[in-house]
């Protein structure tokens, strides 16, 4: 059996988990709809790089938190504040060890990926960048690790740098990064994984590059985290952003993971009851790191689900998750380039199981909708990727997206639909 | 739902070869829209004489084939007709997609009963309603321009 490289990094052969036990702790993955002459459709959930479905031990431990441990936290004097603070940290704690953090105190929970890049921009942006600074960012950014910052270049002056990619294969071109940084490089930010190639960026060249200049590196983590084992110390990133619902947690909590040093120096978020030290009618002092980002009552019971779910991938071990996840994209890759008027966009070397493609002349929007008449869930559309898709001169793709609980007798659908939509839609195979 | 009832032979025929698709002369200032969720696009060309009567009208873009055959449908619907009488066939459509008219009062203009299919598939609704937004977006173009 060969060994899987992921990023540069020799993932052992491992002893693989049973997929149809893994499939029966996810109830949504049962569901039927009702298809055409009385027929019953499976669901076959292919949009995973949208959000993931959630394991019952999940749903568990958030029903056990309103049941038995539900206040607010850190104000409560009473049991059951006291249960629910304890809980709240612990899951800060638990998601600490999944990234190997040096420090719970590194943690911040946010809304997603998306609050806690705009938590960086805002917070440590507007303190640090002035008029002509310049941010490095690439042109696959997802619209959430752009956005915050054209706002923030808006404010400030400061100008916007972007690391191209390769047409041909969806690639960072990295070779591009000595000569776009220069004195006036402030940040970088780019994604691990793309959310529409699939690529996995080498970002740990890119980090010791950028701190060659002593230029600090921000992850976007939302495809990467869910995928790969991350380990913030290893990477030496000295931001990473990543969603729970992207990885089998709730919706309604992400995580931003700062160097403590950073997070000192960088002002509040929002205002509020938690952030605070001490408040007079006309001043206030800020909590300390990390309270002084979580202004108000957080999503507690969110908290606890995403350490739930962090808790499930462990179990199923995370190298174990990448290496079944890179023979199923690799699988699904050479089966779909065997379908005559298949374009894959992004075949970058180290990729995740993130596959856009534009099928003959049937547009996106048709092939999802095929493909959904069938029980199959993907995601058509720009993928929050516009600039990206202009470079491409495409309106859109159609993208299938997978995660553990994928079989390979899913792919064989999927495949076999594929070429029943070039029928359906009559462009044949020419 | 059956995708059926949605990719008609009305509309699959439509998009694969569309009528009045291409460049053509225009009276006043061509409408160009966008539905950001698809990735649709058409840009719509206008001739309207004195008499306020469509004389021709041609349309160019790219997108799925619900709102290309709805705009096909559309061209070959209003041309040769007043421009009054085609404001109250764009209500009726753009009113029955919102579920606000009787669907039935699409049944006596030839393909556009094709379109009742899509309501039922409710994320499809902005790909049907595109040419027709842009349709009555260039007739007040042209009547602003006129003034």
């Amino acid at each position: 059996m060969s060994h899987i490289n992921v990023d540069g990094k020799q993932l052992e052969t491992l002893e693989l988990f049973e997929v149809e036990e893994v499939r029966n702790d996810f109830p949504i993955l049962k569901e039927k709809f009702s298809g055409p002459k009385n027929s019953v459709l499976p669901l076959v959930y292919l949009d995973n790089a949208a959000t993931t479905q959630k394991p019952q031990q999940v749903l568990d431990a958030m029903q056990y938190y309103y049941r038995h441990q539900n206040a607010n936290v850190h104000r409560a004097i009473h049991k059951l504040g006291e249960r629910a603070t304890a809980a709240y940290e612990d899951s800060r704690k638990r998601i600490s060890r999944f990234i190997n953090a040096r420090s719970h105190r590194e943690i911040v929970f946010t809304r997603g990926t998306t609050e806690a890049i705009n938590l960086v921009a805002h917070s440590w942006g507007r303190k640090l960048i002035g008029r002509g600074d310049e941010i490095l960012l690439s042109e696959m950014e997802h619209h959430s690790n752009l956005i915050p910052w054209q706002l923030l270049a808006k404010e400030t002056g400061a100008v916007l740098r972007f690391i191209p990619f390769s047409r041909s294969n969806g690639t960072l071109q990295i070779g591009h990064l000595e000569e776009m940084i220069n004195e006036r490089t402030r940040l970088i930010s780019v994604t691990h994984m793309s959310n529409v190639f699939g690529t996995i960026n080498p970002v740990r060249g890119l980090i010791q590059k950028a701190h060659d200049h002593h230029i600090p590196v921000m992850l976007d983590g939302a495809q990467s985290v869910p995928h790969l084992p991350t380990d913030v110390q290893e990477l030496d990133c000295d931001f990473l952003a990543f969603s729970g619902h992207k990885m089998c947690g709730p919706t309604g909590i992400g995580v931003l993971y700062g160097k403590e040093k950073l997070l000192e120096e960088m002002e509040p978020f929002q205002g509020g009851g938690e952030m605070i030290g001490s408040v007079w009618l006309d001043k206030a002092t800020w909590n300390e790191v990390p309270h002084k980002f979580e202004a108000g009552t957080p999503d507690i019971a969110g908290a606890i689900g995403l350490a739930a779910a962090i808790d499930y991938l462990d179990r199923l071990g995370m190298e174990r998750i990448t290496l079944y996840e890179q023979k199923l994209t690799t699988y699904a890759l050479s089966k779909m380039r065997e379908i005559s008027g298949m374009r894959i966009f992004g075949m970058a070397p180290f990729r995740g199981g993130v596959i856009s493609f534009y099928l003959g002349k049937i547009h996106p929007h048709d092939m999802a909708q095929f493909l959904d008449s069938k029980g199959i869930a993907v995601r058509a559309g720009h993928h929050c990727a516009q600039p990206l898709m202009r470079k491409l001169e495409i309106p859109a793709t159609t993208r299938a997206s997978f995660y553990f609980y994928n079989t390979f007798s899913e792919i064989d659908f999927l495949i076999d639909n594929l070429k029943q939509a070039l029928e359906y839609f009559g462009y044949g195979t020419g | 739902m059956e995708l059926d009832e949605l990719y008609q032979d009305i509309i699959l025929d439509h998009y694969k070869n569309p009528h009045n698709f291409g460049e053509g002369e225009a009276s006043c200032t061509n409408v160009e829209l966008d539905n950001p969720v698809c990735g649709d696009h058409i840009k719509l060309m206008l001739l309207i004489d004195e008499n306020d009567i469509i004389q021709d009208v041609k349309f160019t873009g790219s997108g799925c084939a619900i709102s290309m055959a709805s705009a096909s449908i559309m061209t070959e619907e209003i041309k040769g007709k007043k421009v009054q009488e085609v404001r109250a066939i764009i209500e009726d459509v753009l009113g029955a997609m919102r579920g606000e008219k009787e669907a039935d009062n699409l049944d006596e203009h030839g393909d556009l009963i094709a379109l009742k299919g899509v309501m039922k598939f409710p994320v499809r609704v902005k790909c049907a309603t595109l040419a027709w937004h842009a349709v009555r977006d260039g007739i007040t173009k042209c009547e602003q321009e006129k003034k």
